[in-house]
């Protein structure tokens, strides 16, 4: 499947699987889909048949709470029906809200930031000591950076020269209740992974161009790299666009669904059927006036602390 | 003891090159002959606990058993979710060695003294515990554990230990070993404070009461089969670990005493569930935290009397 199309109906799952769930992480479930989209479609290499296959290339989401994205790509691929991905969140399920590996194609469980490097880092350092062909990816977030062990393992991974490793930082610059800047600054974010020793790909991390050239750059090292994929939280659906509200809120039934999935059908390529609602949606419910969208919903927008002002 | 693990893993290592140690740089001299002669199957992961932890789950999953070693708290509390979440849920072939259980680094302070993490461990699924008694026990848990597929816990004491058992025929986990068989009182222990134990128990007899002794180099799974016919036999249990009573060894005893009612009694021995606040050495705090032989015995005889 062209990358294209997997990203479209990634975010199309996602939609309907918060929608019927009433699940959070929408925001963070669009901003990666374009990572998970080329990942799945044009870099990992995995058998369906056989998920366990020693010569796959490993893949661990470390962001676990945006888990609708690595399912909507594994069902698409074969692993498991995409019937099932609308038991998400159900009781009985199989598919937890973050990354569970009690389903085939997941290599490691995810959910507690700030685990997924180290983990991917010891799978890495494994195939490279028994001299193993695979690499090892992992998708951290940015807000995920806070995390002191995710800089245990830069520096392990550099230490040990695991040029077999390749981490994405999806950089969508918001965090759970703010932007990260009005959080705890990441700032020199690439230069940071630079002192660390690593090779450093900075790209527009929506753009599937610059997505296949990052994974497909060769570094004359055996550095571990990092690809800072630059992209938009809740990318593909205007109102969800970098507000933090959408980091919990799902789209209600009325005009939040209607218009998430008017939204993605605008831009569906011809040849992707829905497979919820094939003709997008018919009569829509329209934005009422005066819903609570294009606003401030960060911390920072109502939080003024004094103790650091002059005076 | 530490001495006795790292011969023994060297032994283990040498015919199962799967076999790997990890270190949270600590080991300076203990270390040395393990990576001098298996320079492949070492390696120091730095100060970072965490990712050491994850690091050895990462490895294990791709087919390592993985020892991760340090000292003290810093293997187990500092990485508890690493533990919980990256080794046990996943069934990971990971073996966390503590060396240092209890006071072993006295004088060091209350930072250095592992008195909560038996219970912490005990509490996860998938984890097996293990506290060795002697250098034997330590010997053959190294062994097993080393066979056993999934998570295990490993606390050592430090060194100077004594070889109390002869020899043990048949070491299986979860079984606890017969040290001796008396009537009155059951005496159950785990880790290195056997030795205040065989103590305790001299003491004892010279009084003229006899005494049954088990030790359980493992925790969990416990052998609850040797507490409930200790129970049915004795009036009194007595539990001694080199850690706090609540939730640990003690803890475990009580629950199963708990369930299954008999006519023993059940006295646990252990840190009052408070910290640390003395400074001196193992065999002194112990003494001053009523864990040394005599106030074990003192403890037991009031109980009797």
């Amino acid at each position: 499947m062209k990358s294209e199309n997997l990203a479209w109906l990634i975010r199309r799952h996602g939609i309907e699987m918060t929608h019927l769930s009433g699940g959070s992480h929408i925001g963070a479930i669009l901003s990666v889909a374009d990572i998970m989209a080329v990942l799945y479609s044009e870099v990992l290499n995995f058998d369906c048949n056989n998920p366990k296959s020693d010569t796959r290339d490993r893949f661990i989401l470390s962001k676990g709470h945006a888990g609708a994205s690595v399912y909507a790509a594994l069902a698409e691929n074969g692993f498991f029906p995409v019937e099932e991905l609308k038991t998400h969140y159900q009781n009985g399920s199989r598919l937890s809200g973050h990354v569970s590996h009690h389903l085939p194609g997941v290599d490691f469980s995810t959910g507690s930031l700030g685990h997924g490097l180290s983990a991917a880092t010891g799978m890495a350092y494994a195939a490279k000591k028994d001299k193993k062909a695979h690499k090892v990816y992992v998708v951290l977030g940015d807000g995920e950076c806070d995390e002191g062990s995710v800089w245990e393992a830069a520096l392990f991974a550099n230490h040990n020269e695991l040029g077999n490793l390749v981490a994405v930082v999806d950089h969508n610059k918001m965090q759970s209740m703010d932007f990260c800047d009005k959080t705890m600054a990441l700032s020199n974010f690439a230069a940071k992974w630079s002192a660390f020793g690593w090779n450093v790909i900075d790209i527009n991390g929506n753009d599937h161009n610059e997505l296949k050239n990052a994974f497909n750059k060769k570094f004359e090292n055996s550095k571990p790299t990092v690809i800072i994929a630059n992209t938009i939280k809740g990318y593909g659906i205007s109102f969800m666009e970098n507000d933090i509200l959408w980091h919990y809120r799902f789209p209600h039934e009325g005009w939040e669904y209607d218009n998430a999935v008017l939204a993605l059908h605008k831009n569906k390529p011809a040849d992707v059927v829905d497979p919820y609602t094939p003709n997008g949606i018919e009569n829509p419910a329209e934005i009422p006036d005066g819903a609570d969208i294009y606003n401030d919903h960060t911390t920072s927008a109502t939080w003024h602390p004094t103790w650091n002002k002059e005076g | 003891m530490r001495d006795t693990f790292v011969k023994t893993l060297i032994s283990l290592a040498k015919e199962d090159e799967k076999i790997e140690l990890v270190t949270g740089d600590l080991g300076f001299g203990v270390l040395k002959p393990y990576f001098e002669q298996l320079p492949n199957q070492f390696t120091n992961a730095g100060i970072a606990e965490q990712n050491m932890t994850s690091l050895a789950a990462g490895m294990a999953l791709e087919g390592k058993t993985v020892f991760t070693y340090s000292i003290g708290n810093f293997p187990t509390l500092r990485c508890l979710e690493q533990i919980r979440n990256d080794c046990a849920y996943h069934n990971a072939n990971v073996k966390i060695v503590c060396v240092g259980g209890g006071f072993v680094y006295g004088s060091l302070g209350m930072s250095h003294h592992a008195t909560e993490d038996i219970a912490v461990m005990r509490a996860l699924p998938d984890v097996a515990v293990f506290a060795p008694g002697d250098l034997c026990e330590a010997e053959e848990i190294t062994k097993a554990i080393a066979n056993y597929e999934g998570t295990c816990y490993l606390r050592l004491g430090r060194g100077g230990e004594k070889r109390i058992h002869k020899e043990i025929k048949n070491f299986q986990i979860g079984k606890a070993i017969n040290v001796k068989n008396g009537k009155d009182v059951a005496i159950f222990s785990t880790g290195a404070i056997f030795e205040e134990v065989e103590i305790a128990c001299q003491i004892l007899e010279e009084k003229g009461i006899t005494t049954t002794v088990y030790t359980f180099p493992t925790v969990k799974p416990l052998d609850v089969k040797a507490i409930l016919e200790c129970a049915d036999s004795h009036d009194l249990i007595v539990t001694c670990e080199e850690h706090n009573v609540v939730g640990g060894f003690g803890g475990a005893v009580a629950e199963v005493m708990a369930e299954n009612p008999s006519k023993a009694r059940l006295m646990r021995i252990g840190m009052s569930d408070e910290y640390c606040v003395k400074v001196g050495n193992q065999k002194y705090l112990r003494n001053e935290y009523g864990m040394s032989g005599e106030k074990i015995a003192n403890k037991i005889l009031e109980k009797i009397k």
